[in-house]
């Protein structure tokens, strides 16, 4: 049999199917079965049986159950979408600001960088979860005026917008949520901290890779720092914007202790409402994505690309 | 400068003060270390924020309960105790947990490692038909929620066959992978281990960077295309593959999601400290000692403090390579 004539440039592409095969096979083995074995699911009633499982047709009886008669849902799901629309702005503007300072030249900047990237080790799964639920934590931090931080929830709050209101007295009545929303980002700032250690990498990263010529030109040139911030750093850093956001929106979204993701947890692991669980999935995964299409959309107007 | 200070409506004694002091240090200066000073400020306070619950940790794990009532110690513990660590060391079955963990981790690591290098390499190296459809689904992959695919995934392993072979031979419906090292091996031989797609990302934009002369006089030099990956390219990536196997071992390591999915009796370090709590609490109900919210309070502590033990002295080895690897990771395109 004569085989069909290549091209050396299809030939040389060939062992590219050999690299991906590993991706391919497990995307068809272990996502793309589940996936849509769990689209089927939410149609369906879902029976145990120590042999296996049945499922019986309901159609969009669990879609409409969530909806309508599940007691927290509705209020969650759009709670989940506040929380989100609230932290990621606040994540993304600690961790690009933190990967500048971390970028400039000063002693003990290795160590700096250590510490600042020991999040990513802490701050996830198990120990997050130990964390949150710590009972001497809040309480050093209810009574720690020891070392001059962390005072009491509610009466920090009460301090800090006590200040901001005082800070914030000239500006209009519109302008109010602002002070609410600083003070209470004041508030946050250990679990935005937290949350951050991932797009500080990003960034830092980003800010490395733009070639120090630029600069060199721009400062020969006459401008100031403020100035070649906004007009080399940004549009450079621009195209990693939209990586951090769409990685601090899953990060917000499919962390452990956010309240949609605790009331999934309760329909699979204690109820064992499979079908109702997979439907309540699929309803937050099409918010998300709807949502992160649109932030692509957004931000993809303001990005600019070098090529 | 000097201006504005001569004609500024001020106290004498300050305004000479202030002039000394801009033309001591000149203005240019004076600008650089108001701007250090506050650097260091900001990064003091940060890093404080970052340890401060490791010192929490520390110092509740060496605290007996008589401190805990003590209003005069709030850091240091009056003498050491050690029954903390003993006790939590008891009953989380540490040694047979941390074994599990530490098989468990470096076990998926070294899978994911290769199967990740691999996809990168391919997605960025060959143009072949079909190359940004399969990036597309690696970025497909990191935007789904795994809880999207908990429940078919825990059937699929719970009774896993392929494609009704098991069950042809067998006759029973599949074998049961639960409690077992498979569920993981299979996932991160093929990709699909915790936030892979990043790690595809990762390398296959490291990838991209490097030149196709390097690649072509490999050819030249008579150098097949894996001989080209291991021997030419690969060495060069080591940067970038610390950072992976970094982020890989400990996303792994602390993950309770896919761990108390597909582990329900054998324990891992998290599966066992999310438990430790229960059985602390039996124990003092059955010894009758006084059990409150401040004793499991400082058990977590010693408690999480003991996962994170090893992590942390792992990471103060890789530490130098990781955070100089970001440098060059390919993280940026």
């Amino acid at each position: 049999m004569k085989r069909p004539h290549l091209t050396l440039e299809q030939k040389k592409a060939i062992p590219g199917y050999y690299f991906v095969l590993p991706f391919v096979i497990g995307f068809l083995l272990f996502f793309l079965y589940p996936i849509t074995q769990s689209f089927i699911y939410s149609f369906s009633n879902f029976n145990l049986s120590p042999d296996g499982y049945t499922l019986t047709h309901v159609g969009w009886e669990h879609y409409k159950h969530a909806f309508f008669s599940h007691a927290k849902f509705n209020r969650i799901l759009v709670g989940t979408v506040q929380d989100m629309v609230t932290d990621v702005p606040l994540i993304l503007i600690f961790s690009f600001f933190a990967a500048n300072l971390l970028n400039q030249k000063f002693r003990g900047r290795l160590v700096a960088r250590a510490i600042f990237f020991l999040p990513v080790i802490m701050a996830c799964g198990i120990i997050l979860q130990m964390e949150r639920g710590d009972f001497i934590q809040s309480l050093l931090r209810a009574s720690g005026d020891t070392m001059g931080m962390g005072t009491s929830e509610q009466s920090s709050t009460v301090g800090s917008l006590m200040l901001l209101q005082s800070l914030f007295r000239t500006l209009p009545q519109q302008l109010a949520w602002l002070a609410t929303y600083i003070s209470d980002a004041v508030n946050k700032i250990y679990e935005i901290i937290n949350a951050s250690g991932v797009q500080m990498l990003i960034f830092l990263a980003g800010l490395q890779s733009i070639s120090p010529s630029y600069f060199e030109a721009a400062t020969i040139e006459g401008a100031t720092g403020w100035e070649s911030f906004w007009k080399i750093t940004f549009p450079m850093i621009s195209p990693l914007i939209i990586l951090s956001t769409v990685y601090s929106i899953i990060d917000s979204f499919t962390v452990f202790d956010n309240r949609m993701m605790s009331i999934l947890n309760d329909e699979f692991y204690l109820y064992h409402h499979y079908g109702l669980a997979s439907a309540m999935v699929w309803v937050y995964f099409i918010v998300i994505s709807v949502i992160i299409g649109l932030v692509i959309w957004i931000v993809n107007k303001g990005v600019f690309y070098q090529e | 400068m000097e201006k504005i200070i001569i004609n500024a409506n001020i106290n004498p004694k300050l305004k000479k003060f202030l002039l000394w002091f801009v033309r001591l240090f000149g203005v240019g200066r004076l600008k650089k270390y108001s701007w250090s000073i506050i650097r260091a400020g900001l990064i003091i306070g940060i890093s404080f924020i970052i340890i401060y619950p490791i010192l929490v940790k520390v110092s509740s794990s060496f605290k007996s309960e008589a401190d805990l009532y003590d209003s005069t110690v709030i850091w240091i513990p009056r003498q050491l105790n050690l029954e903390n660590f003993t006790l939590v060391f008891d009953q989380m079955r540490y040694l047979s947990s941390l074994w599990n963990s530490i098989k468990l981790s470096f076990m998926a690591t070294a899978l994911q490692l290769v199967s990740c290098t691999l996809v990168g390499y391919g997605l960025a190296r060959f143009k072949f038909w079909g190359r940004s459809i399969v990036f597309s689904l690696v970025i497909f992959t990191l935007l789904v929620p795994p809880q999207t695919i908990m429940v078919p995934l825990y059937m699929h392993f719970r009774f896993f066959d392929l494609f009704g072979i098991i069950e042809a031979i067998t006759g029973s419906r599949g074998v049961n992978l639960m409690n077992t090292y498979w569920p993981f091996a299979l996932t991160a031989m093929t990709c699909m281990g915790i936030k892979n797609g990043l790690y595809i990302y990762m390398i296959r934009q490291y990838f991209r960077g490097m030149p196709k002369e390097l690649e072509e006089a490999a050819l030249v030099d008579g150098a097949g295309v894996f001989k080209t990956f291991y021997q030419v390219m690969l060495p060069s990536a080591v940067p970038t593959l610390v950072a992976v196997i970094l982020f890989s071992f400990v996303w792994q390591w602390n993950d309770t999601f896919y761990s108390s999915l597909f582990w329900t009796s054998t324990k891992g370090l998290p599966g066992a400290l999310s438990s430790l709590m229960d059985n602390v609490r039996e124990l003092y109900e059955q010894t009758g000692r006084p059990y409150n919210d401040f004793t499991s309070s400082m058990l977590n502590n010693t408690g999480s403090l003991m996962v994170i033990a090893p992590l942390i002295i792992l990471y103060a080895f890789a530490q130098r390579y990781f955070v100089e690897s970001i440098e060059r990771s390919g993280l940026v395109g």
